[in-house]
């Protein structure tokens, strides 16, 4: 194994008129947390979570009507206050409810709603309206914005193999990785290895310079990450399930103290068209007691505060039920924030009208924008007009 | 190597999918030769793609028919059309990597990113492409009504719900945003009169088009400045009349075959010519890879491949036959580019954004998981879609391919290792390796046969950062 001083040491990455600039590698360990940089964690749940199953309103007789086969029973139902609770599959859940973690937001969208799973997707990762197509996600653009020195990929950290667009800046990306082994194991394997000691002749074009320096950071990122993960795996109790154990990769670093401040967990299997109710059970299941262990070792370890953790899905579903037990592509959808000191614990605003519908669909009340430009502002200290593109309201939740 | 060599590697990378192994002796050759056989080849009648033959889709329609409401057979159907869709894409890449005729191959593979468009019906999806291949290389008129009134296309962008009295204007945006004047040449006011004139534009399940005359607004609109009771057809050739489009696209051919970075004066000339062609594209091609600027060396070894072109590129040079084509698919997800999968109609952005940590690491692991037995243990994230949670699956373990390691021996064998390994590299790079790469090749090189050489040498040049330019 390549030591991270003869790593550094070989590979010279001062190109003529490149991006290089071994700078970055000085500033390595300095790099740290302080104490009151706040910490974002995402958790999207993919396909299109059927919100009104998850967050129900019992009150509500329009729910029932609609929903002959698939409404939640109110008796079964987990209240939260007397319009609304969570599915009965999310106990967990509503003990960090009751112990005032939690903000829901009800009937998040924006404006001309679409209802492809690619394209929604990408509108909420991108932050774009609904008519504009970014290839730049808002994450990826605050690297951008905040990078004032030259920027780590590990500064933000997807749990996955592949980077979502979420991540990619103009001139930074995160980092994507399944663990903090695996993508040691790949950067250190034999040809890859050899890879990272090449370097490219004086003249090399600005793309060749781009994926040395690209090498380099994912290198070095897959070994910082890795030394750290070493220092603190988390010993707390997780559940078995895919997120939990993403959540527990996330818990680690977090505690290890890496220098990230944005952490990003996808979940899938949302997208239920047919007998809904088995499988939405499932991962409500899987999310919450996931969700719970995360929040219960973060507080351990006294980090609530400063982690603030997003659950969102990139539609909802079709107030009424469809013929197959299911329910097909909607639009505005409830989202929900986790942190150990919210200003407005609770519900933050009304349930959905379901008299009040869009031939059939919920009207959103808040722009998912303004939460973002909120989160980037409060908690992540950067701009919003620069990382959203334009100026956004800011709601007052943190 | 010499600099006429280069240069045809240079054409064949950008006009095709690169240079192949079998046909490395033609080097000799002089350039004019090349680029007239990249012609003569891709006249031909276009060879077409068919996972979904006409009475495949009568049957389902009839199964459609006869099924309305009955659950399991819904369940088949929409395990069929998945299939298919498959289907069709691992038969387009093999089209991609076997064809003689590649400029026409490659031009449809630029159109389809250009007509950008995802839709489930792969019946719809392989007439288009099948259409785009058949006018790929024509005039650029003929291409956009072509593509206007294509089933798939209409599907994509909503025209079947764009009716007189309630109007939908996505396709007509669309159509002058990304397909033609580009954004800042149209007005709001445009785009709801051009759909006005695109109400009744419609497609039968044969994915016929049809023109629907009830759902048609036919009264007076104006539509850039102009007033008149105009048809689809009217508005698309008033967009074709503006030197805008001429621009749009003749910009866009720039970026894509020559360089990211435009010399603009060169672009205002290419698209004087073009419009004054009637938009012919093979000529304004053939123009491009005969120009002296073309072969400029800024312009050499300065684009990062797309993932399908670095796929299909990777097959062709080194004559690769691959026991199993399905881990295609997962390459091509975990890279970012599925064809027949755009992110959305404005295609695939390109460039750098094809570069990130895990799709480095992906393509630097390639050459040896497909060539030696190397291992590589990545996962594609399932986007929640049902529809294409199948790209998700993952048996890389059976990436395995053969290469044409004779035809190497045959090309650079025989030599002194140094000699061999710079040769090699200036076959399989388009740009200079430092002196500390050329060390690198060889270090731990298989020296236990010349064959096993060339292989480990040819494998360690593939893995490098150069390998992923062209």
């Amino acid at each position: 194994m390549i030591s991270r001083r003869s790593f550094l040491q070989q590979s010279s990455l001062a190109v003529a008129g490149s991006l290089l600039v071994p700078a970055f590698l000085k500033s390595l360990k300095a790099q740290a947390l302080a104490p009151d940089d706040k910490i974002l964690v995402i958790i999207q749940l993919s396909g299109g979570n059927d919100g009104l199953n998850t967050v129900i309103p019992f009150a509500d007789d329009l729910y029932y009507k609609a929903r002959p086969g698939l409404a939640v029973e109110p008796a079964k139902v987990l209240r939260l206050n007397d319009h609304q609770g969570l599915h009965p599959a999310m106990e967990q859940l509503q003990s960090l409810y009751k112990d005032g973690l939690m903000t829901v937001f009800n009937s998040v969208g924006y404006p001309n709603p679409d209802r492809s799973h690619f394209r929604s997707m990408d509108i909420w990762q991108t932050a774009s309206n609904a008519d504009e197509y970014k290839t730049t996600g808002w994450l990826g653009r605050y690297l951008d914005a905040s990078c004032t020195r030259q920027c780590q990929p590990h500064e933000a950290i997807e749990v996955d193999d592949t980077l979502s667009l979420a991540l990619k800046g103009e001139l930074v990306k995160g980092i994507a990785l399944q663990d903090p082994k695996k993508l040691y194991a790949n950067v250190h394997s034999p040809i890859f290895e050899k890879v990272a000691r090449a370097k490219p002749t004086e003249a090399a074009h600005e793309n060749v310079a781009y994926l040395y320096k690209t090498i380099a950071e994912t290198s070095s990122s897959a070994d910082y990450i890795y030394e750290k993960s070493k220092i603190q795996a988390s010993k707390a109790a997780y559940p078995a399930s895919q997120l939990a154990k993403r959540l527990k990769t996330v818990a680690g670093l977090i505690n290890s103290g890496v220098a990230s401040r944005v952490y990003y967990v996808s979940m899938s299997g949302f997208d239920t068209h047919v007998r809904q109710e088995a499988q939405q059970s499932r991962l409500l299941k899987e999310y919450a007691d996931g969700v719970a262990a995360f929040v219960r070792d973060l507080q351990q370890q006294k980090r609530m505060d400063q982690v603030m953790i997003l659950t969102f899905s990139e539609f909802g579903r079709r107030v009424g039920q469809n013929a197959s037990n299911g329910t097909d592509h909607g639009t505005a959808n409830n989202l929900l924030v986790i942190n150990g000191k919210l200003r407005k614990p609770g519900f933050f605003n009304a349930a959905p009208n379901l008299a009040d519908l869009d031939d059939g669909d919920l009207k959103f009340q808040l722009d998912f924008r303004n939460l973002y430009a909120t989160l980037v502002r409060k908690w992540l200290q950067a701009d919003p007009g620069t990382v959203l593109g334009r100026n956004f309201d800011l709601v007052d939740f943190v | 190597m010499t600099a006429e060599a280069r240069k045809i590697q240079h054409l064949y990378h950008r006009a095709g999918f690169g240079p192949e192994i079998a046909n490395f002796a033609d080097q000799k050759k002089p350039l004019a030769d090349h680029r007239r056989r990249l012609f003569a080849d891709s006249q031909a009648k276009p060879e077409r793609l068919s996972v979904v033959s006409e009475n495949d889709l009568k049957a389902a329609a009839v199964l459609k028919m006869a099924a309305l409401g009955d659950e399991e057979d819904k369940k088949e159907m929409v395990k069929d059309i998945v299939r298919r869709g498959r289907e069709l894409n691992l038969l387009w890449l093999d089209q991609m990597a076997g064809t003689k005729a590649v400029l026409r191959e490659k031009m449809t593979l630029f159109w389809h990113g250009h007509f950008a468009c995802r839709v489930l019906n792969a019946f719809f999806v392989q007439n288009q492409n099948n259409m785009l291949r058949s006018l790929a290389l024509g005039k650029f008129g003929d291409l956009l009504i072509a593509v206007s009134k294509d089933a798939a296309m209409l599907n994509f962008l909503n025209n079947k719900q764009n009716k007189k009295n309630s109007p939908n204007e996505n396709f007509a945006r669309e159509v002058m945003e990304l397909f033609t004047l580009g954004r800042g040449h149209y007005t709001e006011r445009d785009v709801k009169e051009a759909a006005r004139a695109f109400t009744g534009w419609n497609f039968d399940q044969e994915g016929q088009y049809v023109f629907r005359r009830f759902q048609h607004d036919a009264g007076e609109k104006t539509f850039r400045g102009k007033t008149g009771n105009f048809t689809g057809e009217d508005v698309l050739q008033m967009i074709l009349n503006d030197r805008q489009t001429a621009r749009f696209i003749t910009r866009k051919i720039y970026r894509y075959f020559v360089n990211e970075q435009v010399d603009e004066a060169l672009v205002e000339e290419l698209s004087k010519s073009f419009y004054e062609s009637e938009y012919d594209i093979g000529q304004l091609l053939a123009t491009v890879f005969a120009a002296d600027w073309f072969y400029d060396p800024k312009n050499m070894g300065c684009q990062i491949k797309a993932p399908v072109a670095y796929l299909t590129g990777l097959r062709r040079q080194f004559g690769a036959t691959l026991t199993d084509k399905e881990p295609l698919l997962f390459a091509q997800k975990l890279l970012g580019q599925v064809v027949f999968y755009p992110p959305n109609v404005a295609g695939w952005p390109g460039g750098k954004s094809w570069i990130d940590s895990s799709t480095i690491v992906t393509r630097t692991l390639l050459p040896s998981v497909l060539f030696r037995d190397a291992d590589l243990p990545m996962e594609a994230k399932d986007d929640g879609d049902v529809n294409t949670e199948f790209l998700a699956r993952s048996n890389f373990k059976l990436m395995k391919a053969s290469a044409n390691w004779a035809g190497f021996v045959t090309a650079f064998g025989g030599k002194p290792e140094t000699e061999t390994a710079a040769a090699l590299a200036h076959f399989l790079l388009q740009c200079d390796l430092s002196s500390t790469n050329a060390r690198l090749v060889l270090q731990n090189a298989d020296r236990t046969s010349n064959e096993a050489l060339i292989r480990s040498l040819a494998i360690n040049i593939a893995s490098l950062p150069e390998y992923q330019l062209c």
